[in-house]
Protein backbone atom coordinates (compact mmCIF):
# COMPACT_ATOMS: atom_id res chain seq x y z
CA UNK A 1 0.00 0.00 0.00
CA UNK A 2 1.29 3.61 -0.98
CA UNK A 3 1.30 5.97 2.36
CA UNK A 4 -1.48 8.66 1.33
CA UNK A 5 -0.12 11.98 2.22
CA UNK A 6 -3.57 13.63 3.24
CA UNK A 7 -4.00 11.17 6.66
CA UNK A 8 -6.70 13.12 8.69
CA UNK A 9 -8.61 13.81 5.49
CA UNK A 10 -9.18 10.62 5.45
CA UNK A 11 -10.32 9.77 9.07
CA UNK A 12 -12.87 12.05 8.45
CA UNK A 13 -14.13 10.65 4.77
CA UNK A 14 -13.76 7.37 6.57
CA UNK A 15 -15.81 8.60 9.46
CA UNK A 16 -18.87 9.58 6.85
CA UNK A 17 -18.52 6.71 5.01
CA UNK A 18 -19.10 4.48 8.49
CA UNK A 19 -21.97 7.28 8.90
CA UNK A 20 -23.19 6.22 5.58
CA UNK A 21 -23.23 2.40 5.65
CA UNK A 22 -24.52 2.59 9.04
CA UNK A 23 -27.28 4.79 8.53
CA UNK A 24 -28.42 2.42 5.56
CA UNK A 25 -27.82 -0.80 7.30
CA UNK A 26 -30.58 0.69 9.86
CA UNK A 27 -33.24 1.03 6.96
CA UNK A 28 -32.41 -2.48 6.41
CA UNK A 29 -32.86 -3.82 9.58
CA UNK A 30 -35.20 -1.54 11.32
CA UNK A 31 -38.46 -3.12 9.81
CA UNK A 32 -37.64 -7.00 10.50
CA UNK A 33 -36.74 -5.85 13.59
CA UNK A 34 -39.76 -4.55 14.80
CA UNK A 35 -41.36 -7.53 13.81
CA UNK A 36 -39.17 -9.74 15.92
CA UNK A 37 -39.58 -7.43 19.21
CA UNK A 38 -43.31 -6.84 18.69
CA UNK A 39 -43.91 -10.68 18.32
CA UNK A 40 -43.10 -11.20 21.95
CA UNK A 41 -45.05 -8.34 23.46
CA UNK A 42 -48.62 -8.27 24.82
CA UNK A 43 -51.28 -7.00 22.21
CA UNK A 44 -51.72 -3.51 24.27
CA UNK A 45 -47.78 -2.93 24.62
CA UNK A 46 -48.05 -3.71 20.22
CA UNK A 47 -50.46 -0.90 20.29
CA UNK A 48 -48.84 1.74 22.76
CA UNK A 49 -45.30 1.76 22.06
CA UNK A 50 -44.99 -0.46 18.73
CA UNK A 51 -41.12 0.83 18.93
CA UNK A 52 -40.58 -0.19 22.73
CA UNK A 53 -38.36 -3.47 23.61
CA UNK A 54 -40.37 -6.04 25.87
CA UNK A 55 -40.07 -5.34 29.04
CA UNK A 56 -40.78 -7.12 32.19
CA UNK A 57 -44.01 -6.13 31.93
CA UNK A 58 -45.19 -6.39 28.50
CA UNK A 59 -43.47 -9.58 27.75
CA UNK A 60 -46.01 -12.04 26.57
CA UNK A 61 -45.65 -15.45 24.32
CA UNK A 62 -49.56 -15.46 23.66
CA UNK A 63 -48.88 -14.97 19.89
CA UNK A 64 -46.90 -18.09 19.53
CA UNK A 65 -48.79 -20.29 21.46
CA UNK A 66 -51.56 -18.99 19.27
CA UNK A 67 -49.77 -19.69 16.33
CA UNK A 68 -48.17 -22.81 16.87
CA UNK A 69 -51.33 -24.11 18.61
CA UNK A 70 -54.10 -23.31 15.65
CA UNK A 71 -52.22 -23.56 12.45
CA UNK A 72 -50.68 -26.25 11.16
CA UNK A 73 -47.05 -24.75 11.28
CA UNK A 74 -45.12 -28.21 11.81
CA UNK A 75 -46.96 -29.31 8.90
CA UNK A 76 -45.96 -26.08 6.86
CA UNK A 77 -42.37 -26.07 7.65
CA UNK A 78 -42.08 -30.26 7.18
CA UNK A 79 -43.20 -29.43 3.77
CA UNK A 80 -41.42 -26.82 2.85
CA UNK A 81 -38.03 -28.88 4.21
CA UNK A 82 -38.95 -32.20 1.89
CA UNK A 83 -39.01 -29.60 -0.64
CA UNK A 84 -36.45 -27.84 -0.46
CA UNK A 85 -33.97 -30.03 0.52
CA UNK A 86 -35.13 -32.82 -2.30
CA UNK A 87 -35.07 -30.44 -5.24
CA UNK A 88 -31.92 -28.83 -3.81
CA UNK A 89 -30.01 -32.55 -3.81
CA UNK A 90 -31.43 -33.51 -7.63
CA UNK A 91 -30.84 -29.96 -8.84
CA UNK A 92 -26.78 -29.95 -7.70
CA UNK A 93 -26.80 -34.24 -8.46
CA UNK A 94 -28.02 -33.66 -12.58
CA UNK A 95 -26.60 -30.47 -12.12
CA UNK A 96 -23.27 -31.61 -11.43
CA UNK A 97 -23.69 -34.93 -14.17
CA UNK A 98 -24.77 -32.55 -17.02
CA UNK A 99 -22.00 -29.83 -16.43
CA UNK A 100 -19.78 -32.69 -16.11
CA UNK A 101 -21.37 -34.15 -19.60
CA UNK A 102 -21.57 -30.62 -21.40
CA UNK A 103 -18.03 -29.50 -20.50
CA UNK A 104 -15.71 -32.80 -20.97
CA UNK A 105 -17.21 -34.63 -23.68
CA UNK A 106 -17.64 -33.48 -27.63
CA UNK A 107 -20.32 -34.89 -29.14
CA UNK A 108 -23.23 -34.12 -31.47
CA UNK A 109 -25.93 -31.41 -30.08
CA UNK A 110 -23.54 -30.19 -27.34
CA UNK A 111 -23.55 -26.50 -28.16
CA UNK A 112 -27.43 -26.49 -29.03
CA UNK A 113 -27.97 -28.35 -25.81
CA UNK A 114 -25.89 -25.70 -23.87
CA UNK A 115 -27.96 -23.14 -25.23
CA UNK A 116 -30.74 -24.67 -24.24
CA UNK A 117 -30.20 -24.51 -20.99
CA UNK A 118 -28.33 -21.28 -20.43
CA UNK A 119 -31.70 -19.94 -21.68
CA UNK A 120 -33.53 -20.76 -18.73
CA UNK A 121 -31.26 -18.45 -16.79
CA UNK A 122 -32.72 -15.89 -18.12
CA UNK A 123 -36.43 -16.75 -19.27
CA UNK A 124 -38.83 -17.45 -15.99
CA UNK A 125 -40.14 -20.76 -15.79
CA UNK A 126 -43.31 -19.11 -14.03
CA UNK A 127 -44.42 -18.27 -18.08
CA UNK A 128 -45.08 -22.10 -18.84
CA UNK A 129 -47.43 -22.19 -15.73
CA UNK A 130 -50.30 -22.70 -17.63
CA UNK A 131 -49.29 -25.67 -19.30
CA UNK A 132 -47.33 -27.26 -16.42
CA UNK A 133 -50.77 -27.14 -14.51
CA UNK A 134 -52.25 -29.33 -17.35
CA UNK A 135 -49.32 -31.49 -17.40
CA UNK A 136 -49.64 -32.35 -13.34
CA UNK A 137 -52.80 -32.38 -13.95
CA UNK A 138 -52.32 -35.32 -16.65
CA UNK A 139 -50.02 -36.97 -14.41
CA UNK A 140 -51.90 -36.65 -11.52
CA UNK A 141 -49.84 -34.76 -9.63
CA UNK A 142 -51.68 -31.84 -8.42
CA UNK A 143 -51.96 -31.23 -4.91
CA UNK A 144 -48.64 -32.63 -4.15
CA UNK A 145 -45.06 -32.37 -3.19
CA UNK A 146 -43.37 -34.13 -5.88
CA UNK A 147 -44.97 -31.77 -8.16
CA UNK A 148 -43.00 -28.44 -6.38
CA UNK A 149 -40.08 -30.72 -6.81
CA UNK A 150 -40.13 -31.24 -10.45
CA UNK A 151 -40.76 -27.65 -11.06
CA UNK A 152 -37.75 -26.44 -8.67
CA UNK A 153 -35.35 -28.78 -10.18
CA UNK A 154 -36.21 -27.94 -13.61
CA UNK A 155 -36.14 -24.32 -12.36
CA UNK A 156 -32.65 -24.64 -10.91
CA UNK A 157 -30.82 -26.74 -13.01
CA UNK A 158 -29.71 -24.00 -15.42
CA UNK A 159 -27.90 -21.84 -12.99
CA UNK A 160 -26.38 -24.67 -11.90
CA UNK A 161 -25.02 -26.00 -14.80
CA UNK A 162 -23.69 -22.62 -15.88
CA UNK A 163 -21.90 -22.43 -12.36
CA UNK A 164 -20.66 -25.92 -11.97
CA UNK A 165 -19.94 -26.01 -15.39
CA UNK A 166 -17.08 -22.97 -14.62
CA UNK A 167 -15.50 -25.08 -11.86
CA UNK A 168 -15.49 -28.53 -13.92
CA UNK A 169 -13.56 -26.58 -16.31
CA UNK A 170 -10.71 -26.03 -14.14
CA UNK A 171 -9.82 -29.01 -12.80
CA UNK A 172 -6.72 -30.27 -14.18
CA UNK A 173 -6.69 -32.05 -16.78
CA UNK A 174 -3.86 -34.07 -15.69
CA UNK A 175 -6.00 -35.89 -12.96
CA UNK A 176 -8.77 -37.13 -15.94
CA UNK A 177 -5.77 -38.75 -17.77
CA UNK A 178 -3.85 -40.12 -15.17
CA UNK A 179 -7.31 -42.19 -14.49
CA UNK A 180 -8.12 -43.00 -17.63
CA UNK A 181 -4.85 -44.17 -18.27
CA UNK A 182 -5.48 -46.63 -15.41
CA UNK A 183 -8.63 -47.98 -17.05
CA UNK A 184 -10.72 -45.66 -14.28
CA UNK A 185 -14.86 -45.69 -15.98
CA UNK A 186 -16.17 -42.26 -16.64
CA UNK A 187 -18.74 -42.68 -13.69
CA UNK A 188 -15.73 -43.39 -11.13
CA UNK A 189 -13.85 -40.15 -12.39
CA UNK A 190 -16.64 -38.12 -12.36
CA UNK A 191 -18.15 -39.64 -8.64
CA UNK A 192 -14.76 -40.16 -6.96
CA UNK A 193 -12.65 -37.15 -8.45
CA UNK A 194 -14.87 -34.65 -10.18
CA UNK A 195 -17.86 -34.45 -7.38
CA UNK A 196 -15.29 -34.02 -4.21
CA UNK A 197 -13.37 -31.29 -6.13
CA UNK A 198 -16.16 -29.24 -6.95
CA UNK A 199 -18.00 -29.27 -3.07
CA UNK A 200 -17.31 -25.60 -2.55
CA UNK A 201 -19.05 -24.29 -6.15
CA UNK A 202 -21.90 -26.66 -4.76
CA UNK A 203 -22.63 -24.85 -1.80
CA UNK A 204 -22.62 -21.41 -3.45
CA UNK A 205 -24.78 -23.41 -6.14
CA UNK A 206 -26.99 -24.94 -2.84
CA UNK A 207 -27.55 -21.44 -1.13
CA UNK A 208 -28.33 -20.03 -4.92
CA UNK A 209 -30.91 -22.87 -5.14
CA UNK A 210 -32.17 -23.19 -2.08
CA UNK A 211 -34.04 -19.40 -0.95
CA UNK A 212 -35.63 -19.50 -4.10
CA UNK A 213 -37.57 -22.42 -3.61
CA UNK A 214 -37.91 -21.70 0.40
CA UNK A 215 -39.44 -18.22 -0.85
CA UNK A 216 -41.86 -19.48 -3.23
CA UNK A 217 -45.37 -18.37 -3.65
CA UNK A 218 -46.60 -19.06 -7.00
CA UNK A 219 -45.95 -22.54 -7.39
CA UNK A 220 -47.13 -23.62 -4.19
CA UNK A 221 -50.37 -21.43 -4.74
CA UNK A 222 -51.10 -22.92 -8.19
CA UNK A 223 -49.72 -26.46 -8.05
CA UNK A 224 -49.99 -27.55 -4.22
CA UNK A 225 -52.13 -25.26 -2.38
CA UNK A 226 -54.15 -28.19 -0.77
CA UNK A 227 -54.05 -28.22 3.10
CA UNK A 228 -51.65 -31.04 3.41
CA UNK A 229 -49.32 -30.05 0.53
CA UNK A 230 -48.86 -26.38 1.98
CA UNK A 231 -45.38 -24.82 2.00
CA UNK A 232 -44.35 -22.42 5.06
CA UNK A 233 -44.49 -19.40 2.39
CA UNK A 234 -48.24 -19.96 1.38
CA UNK A 235 -49.29 -21.16 4.61
CA UNK A 236 -48.18 -17.87 6.44
CA UNK A 237 -49.86 -15.63 3.48
CA UNK A 238 -52.72 -17.53 4.30
CA UNK A 239 -53.06 -17.17 8.02
CA UNK A 240 -52.00 -13.26 7.57
CA UNK A 241 -54.94 -13.05 5.43
CA UNK A 242 -57.42 -15.11 7.85
CA UNK A 243 -56.38 -13.73 10.97
CA UNK A 244 -55.31 -10.12 9.89
CA UNK A 245 -56.87 -8.59 13.54
CA UNK A 246 -55.14 -10.90 15.04
CA UNK A 247 -51.61 -9.05 16.04
CA UNK A 248 -50.21 -11.05 18.51
CA UNK A 249 -50.58 -14.43 16.02
CA UNK A 250 -49.70 -12.36 12.68
CA UNK A 251 -46.54 -10.99 13.75
CA UNK A 252 -45.37 -14.24 15.92
CA UNK A 253 -45.73 -16.13 12.68
CA UNK A 254 -43.87 -13.36 10.86
CA UNK A 255 -41.42 -14.22 13.25
CA UNK A 256 -41.28 -17.83 13.00
CA UNK A 257 -41.05 -17.86 9.02
CA UNK A 258 -38.07 -15.15 9.47
CA UNK A 259 -36.26 -17.47 11.66
CA UNK A 260 -35.05 -20.26 9.48
CA UNK A 261 -34.06 -17.90 6.50
CA UNK A 262 -32.14 -16.15 8.93
CA UNK A 263 -30.43 -19.02 10.57
CA UNK A 264 -30.15 -20.18 7.41
CA UNK A 265 -27.91 -17.05 6.25
CA UNK A 266 -25.95 -16.75 8.97
CA UNK A 267 -24.63 -20.62 7.81
CA UNK A 268 -24.55 -19.84 4.44
CA UNK A 269 -24.00 -16.32 4.26
CA UNK A 270 -20.05 -16.30 3.48
CA UNK A 271 -20.49 -18.94 0.63
CA UNK A 272 -23.22 -16.64 -0.36
CA UNK A 273 -20.60 -13.54 -0.26
CA UNK A 274 -18.11 -15.88 -1.83
CA UNK A 275 -20.18 -17.14 -4.94
CA UNK A 276 -21.30 -13.80 -5.37
CA UNK A 277 -18.20 -12.09 -5.67
CA UNK A 278 -16.36 -15.30 -7.24
CA UNK A 279 -19.18 -15.35 -10.54
CA UNK A 280 -19.20 -11.60 -11.33
CA UNK A 281 -15.46 -11.32 -11.26
CA UNK A 282 -15.40 -13.65 -14.25
CA UNK B 1 -21.63 -61.60 -33.54
CA UNK B 2 -18.95 -59.14 -32.15
CA UNK B 3 -19.26 -56.58 -34.75
CA UNK B 4 -22.77 -55.27 -33.15
CA UNK B 5 -21.28 -55.44 -29.55
CA UNK B 6 -18.47 -53.68 -30.72
CA UNK B 7 -20.72 -51.05 -32.17
CA UNK B 8 -22.72 -50.90 -29.16
CA UNK B 9 -19.94 -50.52 -26.95
CA UNK B 10 -18.68 -47.15 -29.21
CA UNK B 11 -22.22 -45.67 -28.11
CA UNK B 12 -21.33 -43.32 -25.63
CA UNK B 13 -23.57 -44.64 -22.62
CA UNK B 14 -21.62 -42.14 -20.42
CA UNK B 15 -22.91 -39.11 -21.96
CA UNK B 16 -26.10 -40.41 -21.97
CA UNK B 17 -26.01 -41.40 -18.67
CA UNK B 18 -24.51 -38.26 -17.26
CA UNK B 19 -26.91 -36.09 -19.42
CA UNK B 20 -30.47 -37.77 -19.45
CA UNK B 21 -32.07 -37.26 -15.82
CA UNK B 22 -30.98 -33.31 -15.66
CA UNK B 23 -32.01 -32.98 -19.41
CA UNK B 24 -35.44 -35.09 -19.42
CA UNK B 25 -36.44 -32.90 -16.33
CA UNK B 26 -35.95 -29.38 -17.61
CA UNK B 27 -37.15 -30.12 -20.88
CA UNK B 28 -40.27 -31.66 -19.11
CA UNK B 29 -40.58 -29.09 -16.70
CA UNK B 30 -39.39 -25.95 -18.26
CA UNK B 31 -38.89 -26.13 -22.16
CA UNK B 32 -41.86 -28.01 -22.91
CA UNK B 33 -44.33 -26.06 -20.97
CA UNK B 34 -43.17 -23.17 -22.11
CA UNK B 35 -43.31 -23.49 -25.76
CA UNK B 36 -46.50 -25.07 -25.12
CA UNK B 37 -48.15 -22.35 -23.59
CA UNK B 38 -47.14 -20.29 -26.48
CA UNK B 39 -48.84 -22.46 -28.47
CA UNK B 40 -51.93 -22.55 -26.60
CA UNK B 41 -52.30 -18.70 -26.35
CA UNK B 42 -53.41 -19.56 -30.31
CA UNK B 43 -56.85 -21.23 -29.39
CA UNK B 44 -59.96 -20.62 -27.43
CA UNK B 45 -62.47 -22.53 -25.97
CA UNK B 46 -66.23 -22.59 -26.17
CA UNK B 47 -68.77 -22.97 -23.84
CA UNK B 48 -68.66 -27.20 -23.65
CA UNK B 49 -64.86 -26.56 -23.40
CA UNK B 50 -63.68 -27.92 -26.57
CA UNK B 51 -60.64 -26.16 -27.92
CA UNK B 52 -60.63 -24.99 -31.13
CA UNK B 53 -57.40 -23.04 -32.99
CA UNK B 54 -58.12 -19.47 -33.38
CA UNK B 55 -55.11 -17.96 -34.58
CA UNK B 56 -54.05 -14.66 -33.64
CA UNK B 57 -57.61 -13.66 -32.19
CA UNK B 58 -56.99 -13.81 -28.39
CA UNK B 59 -54.33 -11.36 -28.86
CA UNK B 60 -56.24 -9.20 -31.08
CA UNK B 61 -58.91 -9.34 -27.81
CA UNK B 62 -56.21 -8.11 -25.40
CA UNK B 63 -54.88 -5.88 -27.32
CA UNK B 64 -57.99 -4.07 -29.24
CA UNK B 65 -60.91 -4.98 -27.21
CA UNK B 66 -61.45 -2.26 -24.57
CA UNK B 67 -62.31 -4.82 -21.71
CA UNK B 68 -59.27 -6.53 -22.45
CA UNK B 69 -56.72 -4.35 -23.56
CA UNK B 70 -57.80 -1.71 -20.90
CA UNK B 71 -56.49 -3.32 -18.41
CA UNK B 72 -53.46 -5.40 -20.02
CA UNK B 73 -52.19 -1.64 -21.04
CA UNK B 74 -52.75 -0.67 -17.95
CA UNK B 75 -50.48 -3.54 -16.31
CA UNK B 76 -47.50 -3.01 -18.60
CA UNK B 77 -47.39 0.76 -18.12
CA UNK B 78 -47.48 -0.43 -14.61
CA UNK B 79 -45.50 -2.73 -14.95
CA UNK B 80 -42.74 -0.18 -16.89
CA UNK B 81 -43.00 2.56 -13.79
CA UNK B 82 -42.05 -0.90 -11.50
CA UNK B 83 -39.11 -0.95 -13.34
CA UNK B 84 -37.91 2.17 -14.11
CA UNK B 85 -38.23 3.19 -10.24
CA UNK B 86 -35.85 0.10 -9.95
CA UNK B 87 -33.77 1.64 -12.18
CA UNK B 88 -33.44 4.73 -10.73
CA UNK B 89 -33.53 4.04 -6.97
CA UNK B 90 -32.54 0.88 -6.57
CA UNK B 91 -29.17 0.10 -9.25
CA UNK B 92 -27.84 3.60 -7.98
CA UNK B 93 -27.93 3.27 -4.58
CA UNK B 94 -26.66 -0.41 -4.93
CA UNK B 95 -23.92 1.19 -6.78
CA UNK B 96 -23.03 4.15 -4.09
CA UNK B 97 -23.04 1.41 -1.58
CA UNK B 98 -20.48 -0.60 -2.99
CA UNK B 99 -18.77 2.19 -3.60
CA UNK B 100 -18.52 2.87 -0.27
CA UNK B 101 -18.03 -0.82 0.42
CA UNK B 102 -14.96 -1.31 -1.67
CA UNK B 103 -13.10 1.85 0.23
CA UNK B 104 -9.83 0.57 0.85
CA UNK B 105 -8.96 -0.43 4.07
CA UNK B 106 -12.57 0.02 5.29
CA UNK B 107 -13.14 -1.91 8.51
CA UNK B 108 -16.78 -4.11 8.84
CA UNK B 109 -17.07 -3.79 4.86
CA UNK B 110 -18.31 -7.73 5.47
CA UNK B 111 -20.51 -6.87 8.09
CA UNK B 112 -22.54 -4.03 6.51
CA UNK B 113 -22.42 -6.03 3.47
CA UNK B 114 -24.19 -9.57 5.33
CA UNK B 115 -26.66 -6.83 7.22
CA UNK B 116 -27.69 -5.16 4.29
CA UNK B 117 -28.11 -8.50 2.52
CA UNK B 118 -30.33 -9.64 4.75
CA UNK B 119 -34.19 -8.29 3.14
CA UNK B 120 -33.21 -9.88 0.06
CA UNK B 121 -33.13 -13.55 1.79
CA UNK B 122 -36.67 -13.30 3.06
CA UNK B 123 -39.68 -14.07 1.50
CA UNK B 124 -41.65 -11.19 -0.42
CA UNK B 125 -44.63 -12.42 1.18
CA UNK B 126 -43.08 -11.88 4.93
CA UNK B 127 -41.40 -8.25 3.39
CA UNK B 128 -44.90 -7.14 1.96
CA UNK B 129 -46.72 -7.83 5.41
CA UNK B 130 -44.11 -6.09 7.14
CA UNK B 131 -44.14 -3.50 5.62
CA UNK B 132 -48.26 -2.70 5.37
CA UNK B 133 -48.22 -3.12 9.25
CA UNK B 134 -45.53 -0.48 9.33
CA UNK B 135 -46.95 1.83 7.27
CA UNK B 136 -50.47 0.98 8.25
CA UNK B 137 -52.24 4.35 10.01
CA UNK B 138 -54.00 1.90 12.16
CA UNK B 139 -50.27 1.10 13.79
CA UNK B 140 -49.06 4.65 13.41
CA UNK B 141 -45.23 3.17 13.26
CA UNK B 142 -44.46 5.51 10.64
CA UNK B 143 -46.45 8.12 11.47
CA UNK B 144 -45.47 8.71 14.76
CA UNK B 145 -42.00 8.07 13.25
CA UNK B 146 -42.43 11.07 11.01
CA UNK B 147 -44.00 13.34 13.56
CA UNK B 148 -40.97 12.66 15.22
CA UNK B 149 -38.95 14.17 12.86
CA UNK B 150 -41.50 16.83 12.28
CA UNK B 151 -42.55 15.83 8.72
CA UNK B 152 -45.69 14.46 10.53
CA UNK B 153 -47.90 16.04 8.05
CA UNK B 154 -46.52 14.19 5.00
CA UNK B 155 -48.00 11.00 6.53
CA UNK B 156 -50.47 9.46 4.40
CA UNK B 157 -51.99 5.84 3.77
CA UNK B 158 -49.65 5.27 0.61
CA UNK B 159 -50.52 1.96 0.06
CA UNK B 160 -53.77 2.55 0.12
CA UNK B 161 -54.45 5.28 -2.24
CA UNK B 162 -54.24 5.11 -6.29
CA UNK B 163 -51.63 7.75 -7.12
CA UNK B 164 -49.08 6.33 -4.71
CA UNK B 165 -49.36 2.86 -4.15
CA UNK B 166 -47.45 1.42 -7.00
CA UNK B 167 -44.65 3.72 -6.30
CA UNK B 168 -44.74 2.50 -2.37
CA UNK B 169 -44.77 -1.12 -3.63
CA UNK B 170 -41.61 -0.03 -6.06
CA UNK B 171 -40.14 1.49 -3.18
CA UNK B 172 -40.63 -1.72 -0.93
CA UNK B 173 -39.40 -3.75 -3.50
CA UNK B 174 -36.15 -1.65 -4.08
CA UNK B 175 -35.62 -2.01 0.10
CA UNK B 176 -35.73 -5.38 0.10
CA UNK B 177 -33.62 -6.15 -3.73
CA UNK B 178 -31.14 -3.61 -2.91
CA UNK B 179 -28.39 -5.63 -1.99
CA UNK B 180 -28.07 -7.51 -5.33
CA UNK B 181 -26.70 -4.80 -7.29
CA UNK B 182 -24.62 -3.68 -4.18
CA UNK B 183 -23.52 -7.19 -4.30
CA UNK B 184 -22.42 -7.56 -7.73
CA UNK B 185 -21.02 -4.31 -8.46
CA UNK B 186 -19.02 -4.54 -5.21
CA UNK B 187 -17.58 -7.65 -6.63
CA UNK B 188 -16.90 -5.96 -10.28
CA UNK B 189 -15.11 -3.41 -7.83
CA UNK B 190 -12.88 -5.64 -6.36
CA UNK B 191 -11.57 -6.59 -9.53
CA UNK B 192 -10.03 -4.02 -10.91
CA UNK B 193 -6.39 -3.89 -10.73
CA UNK B 194 -5.16 -1.61 -7.72
CA UNK B 195 -2.83 -0.46 -10.51
CA UNK B 196 -5.33 0.89 -12.51
CA UNK B 197 -6.22 3.00 -9.08
CA UNK B 198 -3.08 3.82 -7.86
CA UNK B 199 -2.03 5.44 -11.51
CA UNK B 200 -5.04 6.70 -11.18
CA UNK B 201 -4.39 8.96 -7.94
CA UNK B 202 -0.56 9.24 -9.16
CA UNK B 203 -1.80 11.45 -12.00
CA UNK B 204 -3.51 13.86 -9.63
CA UNK B 205 -6.96 12.18 -9.51
CA UNK B 206 -9.50 12.73 -6.02
CA UNK B 207 -11.42 9.60 -5.38
CA UNK B 208 -14.73 11.18 -7.14
CA UNK B 209 -12.67 11.82 -10.76
CA UNK B 210 -10.95 8.02 -10.42
CA UNK B 211 -13.95 6.73 -9.56
CA UNK B 212 -15.88 8.46 -12.31
CA UNK B 213 -12.82 7.99 -14.62
CA UNK B 214 -11.67 4.75 -13.96
CA UNK B 215 -13.75 2.54 -11.97
CA UNK B 216 -17.25 3.27 -13.33
CA UNK B 217 -16.19 2.45 -16.73
CA UNK B 218 -14.97 -0.89 -15.96
CA UNK B 219 -18.04 -2.03 -14.25
CA UNK B 220 -20.55 -0.81 -16.57
CA UNK B 221 -20.82 -4.92 -18.20
CA UNK B 222 -21.45 -5.76 -14.67
CA UNK B 223 -24.01 -2.55 -14.93
CA UNK B 224 -25.67 -4.10 -17.42
CA UNK B 225 -26.04 -6.97 -15.75
CA UNK B 226 -27.38 -5.68 -13.14
CA UNK B 227 -29.92 -4.08 -15.48
CA UNK B 228 -31.06 -6.99 -17.51
CA UNK B 229 -31.39 -8.94 -14.01
CA UNK B 230 -33.65 -5.71 -12.88
CA UNK B 231 -35.78 -6.28 -16.07
CA UNK B 232 -36.33 -9.89 -16.15
CA UNK B 233 -37.05 -9.88 -12.05
CA UNK B 234 -39.61 -6.83 -12.77
CA UNK B 235 -41.19 -7.99 -15.09
CA UNK B 236 -41.94 -11.42 -14.14
CA UNK B 237 -42.82 -9.87 -10.48
CA UNK B 238 -45.84 -10.97 -8.81
CA UNK B 239 -45.67 -11.56 -5.22
CA UNK B 240 -45.25 -8.64 -3.57
CA UNK B 241 -48.10 -7.41 -5.12
CA UNK B 242 -50.06 -10.38 -4.62
CA UNK B 243 -49.25 -10.47 -0.83
CA UNK B 244 -49.92 -6.95 -0.25
CA UNK B 245 -53.03 -5.96 -2.43
CA UNK B 246 -54.38 -9.23 -3.25
CA UNK B 247 -55.25 -10.49 -6.87
CA UNK B 248 -57.10 -7.32 -7.86
CA UNK B 249 -54.17 -5.34 -7.64
CA UNK B 250 -55.68 -2.62 -6.02
CA UNK B 251 -56.96 0.36 -5.24
CA UNK B 252 -58.89 -0.06 -8.50
CA UNK B 253 -56.02 -1.80 -10.06
CA UNK B 254 -53.63 1.25 -9.93
CA UNK B 255 -50.88 -1.39 -8.79
CA UNK B 256 -51.80 -3.90 -11.60
CA UNK B 257 -48.59 -5.49 -13.34
CA UNK B 258 -48.13 -8.02 -15.72
CA UNK B 259 -47.96 -10.98 -12.63
CA UNK B 260 -50.90 -10.25 -11.66
CA UNK B 261 -52.79 -9.59 -14.73
CA UNK B 262 -51.93 -13.04 -15.89
CA UNK B 263 -52.75 -14.93 -12.38
CA UNK B 264 -55.91 -13.18 -12.57
CA UNK B 265 -56.63 -13.76 -16.28
CA UNK B 266 -55.54 -17.11 -15.99
CA UNK B 267 -57.35 -18.18 -12.65
CA UNK B 268 -59.94 -15.96 -12.65
CA UNK B 269 -61.46 -13.31 -9.89
CA UNK B 270 -64.65 -12.62 -8.15
CA UNK B 271 -67.26 -12.34 -11.37
CA UNK B 272 -64.78 -13.28 -14.07
CA UNK B 273 -63.87 -16.76 -14.66
CA UNK B 274 -60.27 -18.02 -15.51
CA UNK B 275 -59.56 -18.79 -19.02
CA UNK B 276 -56.35 -20.88 -20.03
CA UNK B 277 -56.41 -19.82 -23.51
CA UNK B 278 -56.34 -16.32 -22.37
CA UNK B 279 -53.90 -16.90 -19.49
CA UNK B 280 -51.36 -18.38 -21.79
CA UNK B 281 -51.64 -15.53 -24.29
CA UNK B 282 -50.84 -13.14 -21.47
CA UNK B 283 -48.08 -15.40 -20.57
CA UNK B 284 -46.54 -15.17 -24.35
CA UNK B 285 -46.85 -11.78 -24.38
CA UNK B 286 -44.19 -11.60 -21.36
CA UNK B 287 -42.23 -14.21 -22.74
CA UNK B 288 -41.81 -11.74 -25.54
CA UNK B 289 -41.39 -8.90 -23.49
CA UNK B 290 -38.81 -10.41 -22.00
CA UNK B 291 -37.14 -11.90 -24.95
CA UNK B 292 -36.82 -8.79 -26.62
CA UNK B 293 -35.06 -7.03 -23.38
CA UNK B 294 -32.77 -10.05 -22.96
CA UNK B 295 -31.98 -10.68 -27.16
CA UNK B 296 -31.20 -6.27 -26.57
CA UNK B 297 -28.73 -7.30 -24.09
CA UNK B 298 -27.09 -10.04 -25.59
CA UNK B 299 -26.92 -8.63 -28.89
CA UNK B 300 -26.51 -4.88 -28.67
CA UNK B 301 -25.32 -3.89 -25.35
CA UNK B 302 -22.59 -7.24 -24.39
CA UNK B 303 -21.44 -7.07 -27.63
CA UNK B 304 -20.33 -3.34 -27.34
CA UNK B 305 -19.36 -3.75 -23.92
CA UNK B 306 -16.45 -6.14 -24.96
CA UNK B 307 -15.26 -4.00 -27.56
CA UNK B 308 -15.32 -1.12 -25.45
CA UNK B 309 -13.02 -3.21 -22.89
CA UNK B 310 -10.93 -3.72 -25.82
Amino acid sequence: MISLPGLKHNTGKTLMTHAVLLTYTVIALFPILVIIVNAFKSRKAIFKDPLALPTLDSFSLEGFEQVLGRADFGLYFGNSMIVTLVSLFFVLLFGAMAAWALTEYKFRGNLFLAVLIAMGIMIPIRLGTVSILNLMASLDLVNTLTALVLVYIAQGLPLAVFILSEFIRQVPKELKEAARCDNVSEYKIFFTIILPLIRPAMATVAVFTMIPIWNDLWFPLILAPGESTQTITLGVQQFIGQYVTDWNAVLSSLTLAIVPVLVLYVIFSRQLIRGLTSGAVK
Amino acid sequence: MSQPTAIARRFPWHILFFLAPGLLIYVTFSVYPLLDTLWLGLFQEDETGQRFFAGISNYQTLLLDAAWSEPFWNALWNNTKFFIIHMLVQNPIGLFLAALLSSPRLRLSNTYRTLIFMPTMLSVVIIGFVWQLLLSPIWGISEGFLYSIGLGQYFDAWLGKESSSLITLALISVWQFVGIPMMLIYAAMLSIPDDLIDASVVDGSNAWQTFWHVKLPLILPTIAMVSILTFVANFNAFELIYAVKGALAGPNFSSDIMGTLFYRTFFGFQLQSGSITMGAAVATLMFLIILVGVMLYLFVIQRRMKRFQL
